[in-house]
């Protein structure tokens, strides 16, 4: 099992008032697994990621990732753990506006320095028609273009778990399939794959999809045997 | 892909952001620069004024020395010691004494530890009628002057009339028709003329110089002499002739001391009190200078912090701008697994860059501003050159210095940055 949340609760407190985000969420995806959760805007999707990617820290419940339980880690190793076994996939993309592609991308060798980065970069240049992008701007791209750019980012450290936080939603269909096939082909490949999205259409082009409303996921699947052993 | 390109990367992004941060670091670098090489031009300036000047004063104290031996000379000796037992008025009614010491007078002042007497010149004189010529003379046994043994050995003031030899007052080589390197008698002796004097209007006109020995034979004074010529030396001061009196009656108990010719010296007095004075002007430009000096170093005390901690507010300010700007971009190199360390050094890589240049470009700006502010403030005319503007440790202070304040002024944004929560800015965007 690649990934495995338990009872995960996160509350936020705003002068407004305390939301609760998470409540009691459960989860695991496996090795080769693409997992969607779908759920309507506020439902708790974006904290469910960050908490499972270990950027957000919870209330309540476990992350695990393989081996590693990130929350145990002191703040240094949690970014090496991140740097090397997560990689993130938002909405916006958020590449720095002053890199060009290749940069953007080798700009995540930069947490986890190794030889061969440039090599892998520009392999995933190939596989996600970039290289004639290389030395240009984000700026310089379309927004399909853009997400490929930060999805070989995010696959530069070789990751073993993909998080996706509404990848296709500034994406027309074409490139939203484009980007979905490769999210597939990373699973195929033995990654884990989880993917947040409002959108049902990209949520069915998930292995398994599970709902989330209120911070809480629907028909919750009762746990197989396997989950409840104790390690 | 390295920490350095992307700050590299940044800076040309931003660039306007960075070019106000830097010019931000050259100010504060060409203040402070530029109040160390205007007090380096300052004292360039002083030291090559104060050379001319006493170069100046050099030359004028020789002029005077110059002019001071020159009425020395004319003077010839002011100090006459004379026997006690000489009665003053007839020597001054005659012009010549009639009474006698030993010879050896002369010989005990020159060992002794006066030191405010120099060239001493025994003579034995009196006046009688040369027989030959029928001729009323001054007669004047000269010898070569003794030492002074304490004193450095100086060139005589008169030369000494070797035996056999004459030299004659104007009045005598004139009247007599005589002639250097003719022959005459005296006394029945044979002498050569050796020299005749220009007319001088004193008794001189009328006085025959020869050897000391051989007056004293002539005269049958041998041993005697009835005056001692002293040059009294200019450094005794007004005082000095009380001294003198007191010091020579403590050698020659039973001699008398004579002081002449004070209007010469008063004169030379004039002339070194003049030395004095301009030594005097070149002491109060020396004091003007220093204290002019103390006035900027407290005008640069001052002002050189203040524009400094201005210009580092500037930059933090400025530093706080470029994190606030970049929150989403430190949040997903956050995600990426950035560690806060590397965020921190991100920004002040940003900010050693910013003063590593501001500090170049400042040490330049503050050598050519110094220089241009102490050239309107004391005139071009004797402007110091480059080389009189630097001061050993300035530049590698520049280049150490801002820089440093760069990072601490851009430290607390940068430790902000690093410390921000990744998951809230990314929720944010
Ligand atoms: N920092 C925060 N402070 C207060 N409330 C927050 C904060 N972040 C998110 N929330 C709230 O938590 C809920 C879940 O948010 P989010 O995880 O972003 O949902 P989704 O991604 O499904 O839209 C929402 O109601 C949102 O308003
Ligand atoms: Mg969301």
């Amino acid at each position: 099992m690649m990934l495995r949340i338990n009872g995960l609760t996160k509350r936020y407190e705003s002068p407004g008032g305390v939301v609760q985000a998470l409540h009691g969420v459960s989860l695991s995806v496996s090795r080769g697994e693409f997992v969607a959760v779908q759920g309507p805007s506020g439902s708790g999707k974006t904290t469910l990621l960050f908490t499972a990617g270990g950027l957000l820290r919870p209330d309540e419940g476990t992350v695990r990732a393989g081996e590693v339980e990130p929350y145990l880690l002191n703040p240094e190793k949690r970014a090496r753990w991140r740097a090397r076994t997560v990689g993130f996939v938002f909405q916006q993309y958020h590449l720095a506006p002053y890199l060009n592609v290749e940069e953007n991308i080798l700009a995540a060798s930069l947490a986890a320095p190794s030889e061969d980065a440039p090599v892998r970069a520009r392999r995933l240049m190939d596989r996600f028609r970039l290289r004639e992008r290389a030395r240009h701007l984000p700026a310089q791209l379309s927004s399909g273009e853009r997400q490929r750019v930060a999805l070989a980012r995010a696959l530069l450290n070789s990751p073993s778990l993909l998080l996706a936080d509404e990848p296709t939603g500034n994406l027309d269909s074409d490139n939203a399939g484009v980007l979905l096939d490769y999210l597939a082909d990373f699973a195929a490949n033995g990654g884990a794959v989880l993917l947040v999205t409002h959108d049902d259409r990209v949520a069915r082009r998930a292995d398994r999809t599970l709902r989330l409303s209120a911070g809480q996921l629907e028909n919750h699947p009762a746990p197989t045997p396997a989950d409840q052993s104790p390690d | 892909m390295t920490i350095w390109r992307l700050v590299f990367k940044e800076i040309l992004h931003r660039k306007l952001s960075f070019a106000l941060g830097l010019l931000s670091v050259v100010a504060a670098v060409t203040c402070a620069v530029g109040a160390t090489s205007l007090l380096a031009a300052h004292d360039a300036r002083t030291a090559a004024l104060l050379a001319r000047k006493e170069a100046e004063l050099k030359s004028q104290m020789a002029e005077l020395e110059d002019d001071m031996r020159k009425a020395m000379l004319k003077l010839g000796f002011n100090l006459v010691i004379l026997p006690k037992n000489q009665d003053v008025g007839d020597w001054y009614a005659d012009g010549f004494a009639t009474e006698y010491m030993p010879e050896d007078y002369v010989h005990r002042l020159a060992e002794s530890d006066i030191v405010t007497i120099r060239h001493l010149l025994p003579s034995l004189q009196q006046k009688m009628t040369w027989p030959e010529m029928r001729r009323t003379i001054i007669l004047m046994g000269v010898e070569a002057e003794v030492p002074k043994l304490n004193k450095s050995p100086r060139t005589p003031l008169v030369q000494p009339v070797p035996r056999g030899a004459m030299v004659l007052g104007y009045e005598l080589s004139q009247g007599l028709g005589l002639e250097p390197g003719q022959k005459v008698r005296l006394m029945g002796r044979e002498f050569t003329v050796q020299r005749c004097h220009a007319e001088r209007g004193t008794k001189d006109d009328i006085t025959v110089w020869i050897n000391l020995r051989e007056a004293q034979e002539m005269l049958d004074k041998e041993g005697l002499v009835n005056a001692i010529l002293a040059l009294q030396c200019i450094c005794a001061g007004p005082a000095g002739l009380a001294s003198l009196r007191s010091d020579v009656a403590g050698v020659l108990p039973d001699t008398r001391v004579i002081e002449r010719g004070s209007k010469i010296l008063a004169r030379a007095e004039a002339r070194a009190k003049v030395g004095e004075k301009a030594k005097a002007a070149l002491e109060r430009e020396r004091k003007a200078r220093a204290a002019l000096r103390r006035e900027r170093e407290r005008v640069a005390a001052f002002l050189a912090p203040l524009v400094i901690a201005a210009c580092a507010l500037w930059v933090g300010l400025l530093a706080f701008g470029n994190a606030r700007a970049r929150r989403g971009e430190v949040g997903i190199l956050r995600a990426l697994g950035l560690r806060g360390r590397q965020i921190m050094l991100l920004f002040l890589s940003r900010a050693f860059a910013m003063g590593l240049v501001g500090g170049a470009v400042g040490y330049a700006a503050g050598l050519f501003l110094g220089a241009r502010l102490e050239e309107s403030l004391e005139g071009a005319a004797g402007a110091v050159g480059l080389g009189g503007l630097l001061r050993p440790g300035v530049l590698p202070a520049a280049l150490l210095g801002a820089p440093l304040l760069a990072c601490l002024a851009s430290w607390i944004p940068a430790l902000l940055a690093a410390q921000q929560d990744p998951a809230r800015t990314l929720m944010e965007q």
